[in-house]
């Protein structure tokens, strides 16, 4: 809209307070995990690395990331594969019951957590399946599969069925049409649905709080323990600050993807 | 060729066939697993979650036995002088809040990216936007127990202004600042809808009302604000339905205020009652459930 002066002054001032408001507490994390103390005060009582020593030695956070990437490879490998297949149903096919299947995978997203845990572990004690990894990843397999189908449906959507047609015209079977044809079409939708996937398990905590067994410490899991010990707090901001920084890249490319796909929608349809 | 994909090219072929010529059963075999997954990790766990919300926990042995009652819910409405209906109003009205909170700062925010800026700096807010996603969401609820407590950044910097004499401990371990917790973790949510929504109003729809004589204030609310409606619908169902369930942000800088989230995770926890927690988390969902009814008819949910 280009806009009048006024405009652009008061929108832009409300948008710099509001994004603000949405990175000060980001930089607090980042200053305390340099803090020299372990008392989050202000003024800032001090600089050190010391946490980040601490954090690199310490074994029990690295085991809990290790598990929070199993599960976050496994969860989104499930995902992939019932969310890329759902995806082609319902670009290809016209069948009965397609809204409410629509509507029951996005449900997982749109319900909070706490509603898929409880049920879940209402189902895991009613079939009495202990609780373990599996049941971690189940959980979060549960609330993937919609990331992925809503990022392939819409590229699929948008992917004209002449580029098939023409391949099978041409002699190729229906695989390796898809093998050169389709899956090279859909593949960053792919990569943006892993992406968010694997984003969301890895910091997954409402879910994951009633599925996992007693010796299942995911990184979100022993943060919140970490909480209750006061000496461990800056630790705990080392480690948010890491995971911040690995994760930045991913950001880039995933909003890139998603940008690409001139969407930034969350659900489709 | 068909050496490429392995597997003997007979087989291959002979399945390709096959599929080729029976939609039905490609179609099957498509929505087959994603849908027998959903119907048991997700529609069967529901049922069995408002099943055990009619069952009973024998209290020596903390067994489930499964004969019907409607016990628990009778305890959530009349129970205990009206506290689970008190947590749940706290916890409809707090989630009420945050929403509009939301709305509130997201509107703008949203605008500017949207209409104002360049495409460049578009882009560059766009991910200013989600950066704080992809970061711990707990060490960002923690962050806020650094910030309002009474060693923290904001008594400090009120002490320093000479607004306050002293450092107030009224900032945390409250209502107010489960409130603002929320209110800032969930703003991203709200924001992206709002974005795209905006980003579609065409030009000239803007052009053709102050054209027509239009004030601003008349074309915000008789151009914009109806377009930007599935949008600002679509965020208030994420950040309502967020809210409504959380239990990390009343854990950690709520102090005593219980909400249904955090009574419902002891239900399933430390207080190990899971038919009273079923029922607290079945009448969560049926909260949300209305909640959605009512918001899918205007569309939103189609333009989410």
């Amino acid at each position: 809209m280009g806009g009048s002066r006024t405009e652009k002054w008061v929108f832009g001032a409300t948008s710099f307070l509001v994004l603000a408001f949405l990175y000060i507490p980001l930089f607090l994390i980042v200053l305390y995990a340099f803090n020299e103390t372990n008392i989050n005060s202000w003024p800032f009582p001090g600089f050190s690395t010391k946490w980040f020593e601490k954090l690199f030695h310490d074994p029990v956070p690295k085991e809990a990331a290790w598990l929070s990437v199993r599960i976050a490879l496994a969860s989104t490998a499930l995902a992939l594969l019932l969310g890329t297949s759902m995806a082609f149903a319902f670009a290809r096919h016209r069948f009965f019951g397609r809204e409410v299947v629509n509507f029951a995978v996005t449900l997982p997203i749109i319900l909070p957590g706490v509603i898929t845990g409880v049920a879940l572990a209402s189902f895991f004690l009613f079939t009495k399946t202990d609780l373990s990894t599996r049941t971690i990843i189940i959980g979060h397999t549960t609330f993937c599969i919609v990331l992925v189908f809503n990022n392939v449906l819409a590229r699929l959507r948008r992917l004209p069925r002449s580029v098939e047609e023409a391949s099978r015209d041409l002699g190729a079977s229906g695989l390796q049409t898809f093998r050169y044809v389709t899956l090279p079409s859909i593949r960053t939708a792919l990569i943006a649905g892993a992406l968010l996937s694997l984003a969301l398990s890895f910091d997954e905590i409402a879910v994951t709080f009633f599925l996992a067994g007693a010796d299942n410490t995911t990184l979100p899991l022993w943060i919140l323990g970490a909480f209750r010990n006061s000496r461990s707090l800056p630790e705990v901001n080392a480690a948010a600050t890491v995971i911040l920084l690995i994760s930045l890249p991913l950001i880039a490319i995933a909003a890139y993807l998603m940008r690409e796909e001139g969407s930034t929608r969350i659900v489709e349809e | 060729v068909d050496g490429h994909l392995g597997g003997g090219p007979r087989l291959t072929q002979a399945i390709s066939r096959a599929l080729y010529a029976h939609p039905r059963g490609r179609l099957g075999l498509l929505l087959g697993p994603a849908v027998l997954w959903l119907l048991v990790f997700y529609i069967v766990a529901l049922v069995l979650l408002l099943m055990t919300s009619l069952w009973q926990q024998d209290v020596f042995t903390a067994d489930i036995v499964r004969d019907w009652t409607l016990a628990n819910y009778k305890k959530v409405f009349t129970g205990q002088d009206g506290l689970w209906l008190r947590v749940y109003g706290r916890t409809v009205l707090l989630a009420t809040i945050v929403t509009l909170i939301d709305i509130a700062l997201a509107f703008p925010l949203a605008w500017f990216m949207a209409r104002v800026v360049s495409r460049k700096w578009q882009t560059l807010m766009f991910l200013l936007v989600v950066v704080p996603l992809w970061s711990s969401i707990l060490v960002r609820i923690f962050a806020w127990r650094t910030i309002l407590g009474s060693q923290g950044v904001l008594n400090q910097f009120l002490v320093d202004t000479g607004i306050l004499s002293s450092p107030s401990s009224a900032f945390l371990y409250n209502e107010r600042a489960i409130a603002i917790t929320w209110a800032y973790v969930w703003l991203p949510f709200m924001v992206l809808p709002i974005y795209t929504a905006l980003e579609k109003i065409p030009h000239s729809y803007l052009e053709a009302s102050r054209d027509l004589g239009a004030g601003v204030l008349t074309t915000f609310r008789r151009v914009i604000l109806p377009l930007a409606l599935p949008g600002v619908v679509a965020g208030s169902i994420f950040v309502f339905s967020l809210t409504m369930g959380d239990f990390v942000a009343p854990q950690l800088v709520g102090g005593g205020s219980q909400v249904l989230g955090g009574a419902i995770k002891d239900r399933f926890g430390v207080a190990a009652d899971f038919p009273f927690g079923a029922a607290l988390a079945s009448l969560t969902l049926v909260t949300l459930i209305v909640f959605l009814t009512i918001t899918r008819r205007t569309g939103a949910l189609e333009n989410l």
